[in-house]
């Protein structure tokens, strides 16, 4: 039977917004091509799971809570999808285009010998072929790529696609995970919680505030934490900023950091170097504060600031909770 | 012990990238190349293994790419590798991801490796595909993303960064590892290590020595094909407004008929 393949995106049957936004585009696109949506679950939690993936109407869930999967790294996960494909033989398998999930779906590609597409921001069927739409170099060329193999394997982008819920009561179908010996040469041993999450990650968010060196040290970061729990969003930071030691580098933002798309992108501080630009000028709407006039960040802004961020930031984040307060 | 690092020739972070109308490339000509940033982070923590078992360990860059991918070697070899190894071929031109880590992993079927190191990503494909396929062509675990890296008896150790922390793990030798930016604080070539690059090894290999398909490599033999592309329009600048004590507010106003308050 052939069909589109969602792998879910999770954190012990926490299901990320990732996941469902490829549901709801796999679910447009499987209606084009005539063929049914699976989500495929591997790793624990699925009760946990279970509503949140029903609500964006799969027609069936194939199911494996087997401990290997957090017991070793990558590979357990690639040969139970190796062995599901044969069995069934879909179309299209996507996943989440971020860390862990692209080494997955890579190594399943190697397996396989066919190719990926990677970082896709939009997927559609031209003449009954599947197009990827890749923003490349940072978002300064759109990119639209096919593949020539099969099945054909997608990374997808978070925030790529805006979720749209369509319950349904999928047929769940438990399945067994397959091991190879290769698959326990590589171990777990644990996983460390450092920092609390307390907001969306920098990839995800709709809203990322960002600062700079004009923050000049990490307390300010304090407030654009506040104003970026106003906004629902994250908080990212230039390499400037990381580099001094203000921000973790896991927040940073451009060439070598996270390229983000958000609906709303704040740099705060910021100057707007080619490097950083590479990494969120694909957001939807940018605002600048600085109180350089002539920093080149105010090129690409939707709307600036310039002024001394001590003086705006506070009055924007009074000004918001006076009007949410209304 | 045999370390391996791969190694990526990429643009000028600070170059224009854009790629080639005809056969939609990256076009290199005219762009100044470098070693990819990442990648020094692998070498970096090589040298560092190898200092830390005494320095009998021997560290070998492998770079596949055009001729002129000789600079970024050269970088490496300055910082302190022994020794590189070049993939180059006429037909590797337009390799994607798997293709490119198709002739690696042929490439490392002649170069002995007991650890695979590589960067976490290329500042110019940004895939993070190349390092876990190098793996799977050869059968080996891989552990990506690595902030932490110990060797110990046969077997590799690293912590892999997450969003909150990060994952401590274990894989038997040999294996890839691919690290990330911060892991260390890559050295630079010293006067001594740069007169010392120019008489170090580079072994220049091709497909057919390494016994690769070419069938399976370059703008043919890669699976993904790319259909058109567009430089995305420049930005149009917008309002740009001076505080005068109620930039906020005016902020806000923004923020507030774009609908994000
Ligand atoms: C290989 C390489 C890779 C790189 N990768 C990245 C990357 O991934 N991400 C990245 O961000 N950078 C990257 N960079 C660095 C990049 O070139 C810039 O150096 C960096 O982005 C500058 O950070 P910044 O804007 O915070 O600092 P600055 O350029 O110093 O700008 C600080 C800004 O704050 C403003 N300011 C100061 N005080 C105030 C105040 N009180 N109120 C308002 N405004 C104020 C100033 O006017 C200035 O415009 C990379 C560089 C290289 C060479
Ligand atoms: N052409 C290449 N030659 C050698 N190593 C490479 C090459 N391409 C990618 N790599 C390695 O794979 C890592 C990830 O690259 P990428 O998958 O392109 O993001 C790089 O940091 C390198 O270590």
């Amino acid at each position: 039977m052939a069909g589109v393949w969602v792998l879910v995106d999770h954190e012990a049957g926490n299901v990320r917004k990732v996941s469902v936004e490829m549901l709801t585009r796999a679910r447009q696109l499987a209606r084009e091509l005539g063929q049914m949506v699976s989500a495929v679950f591997l790793g624990s939690g699925y009760e946990r799971a279970r509503e949140r993936i029903a609500r964006f109407g799969p027609d069936r869930v194939l199911i494996s809570e087997d401990p290997v999967f957090e017991e070793t790294v990558t590979v357990a996960q690639v040969d139970t999808l190796e062995a599901l494909l044969k069995e069934e033989g879909p179309e299209v398998v996507m996943g989440s285009s971020v860390p862990f999930t692209k080494d997955v779906l890579s190594r399943l590609a190697a397996r396989l010998g066919v190719g990926v597409l990677a970082d896709v921001v939009d997927l559609n069927l031209e003449d009954g072929r599947l197009v990827g739409t890749i923003s490349a170099f940072g978002g300064a060329t759109t990119v639209r790529a096919a593949l020539k193999s099969s099945p054909q394997l997608i990374l997808v982008k978070p925030n790529s696609f805006v979720p749209e819920e369509a319950p349904s009561s999928p047929e769940e179908r438990r399945v067994s995970a397959t091991v190879s010996e290769l698959g326990r040469r590589a171990r777990v041993l644990g996983r460390v919680v450092q920092r609390a999450q307390e907001r969306p990650a920098v990839e995800e968010a709709a809203v990322v505030v960002s600062g700079g060196r004009g923050l000049g040290g990490p307390e300010a970061f304090r407030m654009l934490e506040e104003l970026a729990d106003l906004l629902g969003g994250a908080v990212g930071a230039s390499r400037a900023a990381v580099d001094a030691g203000w921000y973790p580098h896991t927040h940073q933002v451009g060439q070598t950091g996270k390229i983000v798309s958000p609906q709303l992108y704040m740099a705060i501080g910021i100057s707007g170097a080619i490097q950083h630009r590479a990494g969120m000028q694909t957001s939807k709407t940018i605002v600048a504060v600085n109180k350089d006039p002539e920093a080149p960040i105010f090129s690409i802004c939707d709307f600036g600031v310039v002024g001394d961020l001590f003086k705006v930031i506070p009055g924007l984040i009074e000004e918001i909770k006076r009007r949410k307060g209304a | 012990m045999e370390i391996v690092v791969l190694a990526k020739r990429v643009p000028d972070t600070a170059a224009e990238k854009r790629l080639d109308p005809e056969d939609k490339t990256l076009d290199r000509e005219g762009v100044e190349s470098i070693l990819n940033p990442m990648d020094e982070y692998a070498l970096e923590e090589a040298l560092r293994i190898k200092e830390s078992r005494g320095g009998g360990d021997t560290v070998t860059v492998l770079l596949m790419g055009p001729d002129s991918a000789v600079g970024a070697i050269r970088k490496a070899l300055s910082m302190g590798a022994d020794r590189a190894v070049h993939v180059r071929d006429a037909s590797i031109h337009g390799s994607d991801a798997m293709a490119t880590a198709y002739v690696l992993a042929q490439a490392l079927r002649k170069v002995p490796a007991d650890i695979i190191l590589a960067g976490a990503e290329s500042t110019d494909s940004r895939t993070s595909l190349v390092p876990a396929a190098v793996a799977e062509f050869l059968g080996l675990p891989s552990l990506t993303y690595a902030k932490k890296v110990e060797v110990g008896e046969g077997v590799v150790r690293v912590h892999r960064e997450t969003e909150v922390g990060y994952e401590e793990c274990e894989a038997a030798l040999p294996a890839v590892v691919s690290v990330v930016k911060g892991i260390n604080e890559p050295r630079y070539p010293s006067f001594k290590g740069i007169m010392a690059a120019k008489s170090k090894p580079v072994e220049a290999l091709d497909l057919a020595s390494i016994g690769a398909d070419a069938s399976r490599v370059g703008l043919a033999g890669s699976r993904t094909e790319v259909l058109s592309f567009q430089p995305r329009p420049p930005r149009q600048k917008g309002e740009v407004v001076k505080d005068e004590g109620d930039g906020g507010v005016k902020l806000a106003d923004f923020l507030q008929q774009r609908k994000f308050i």
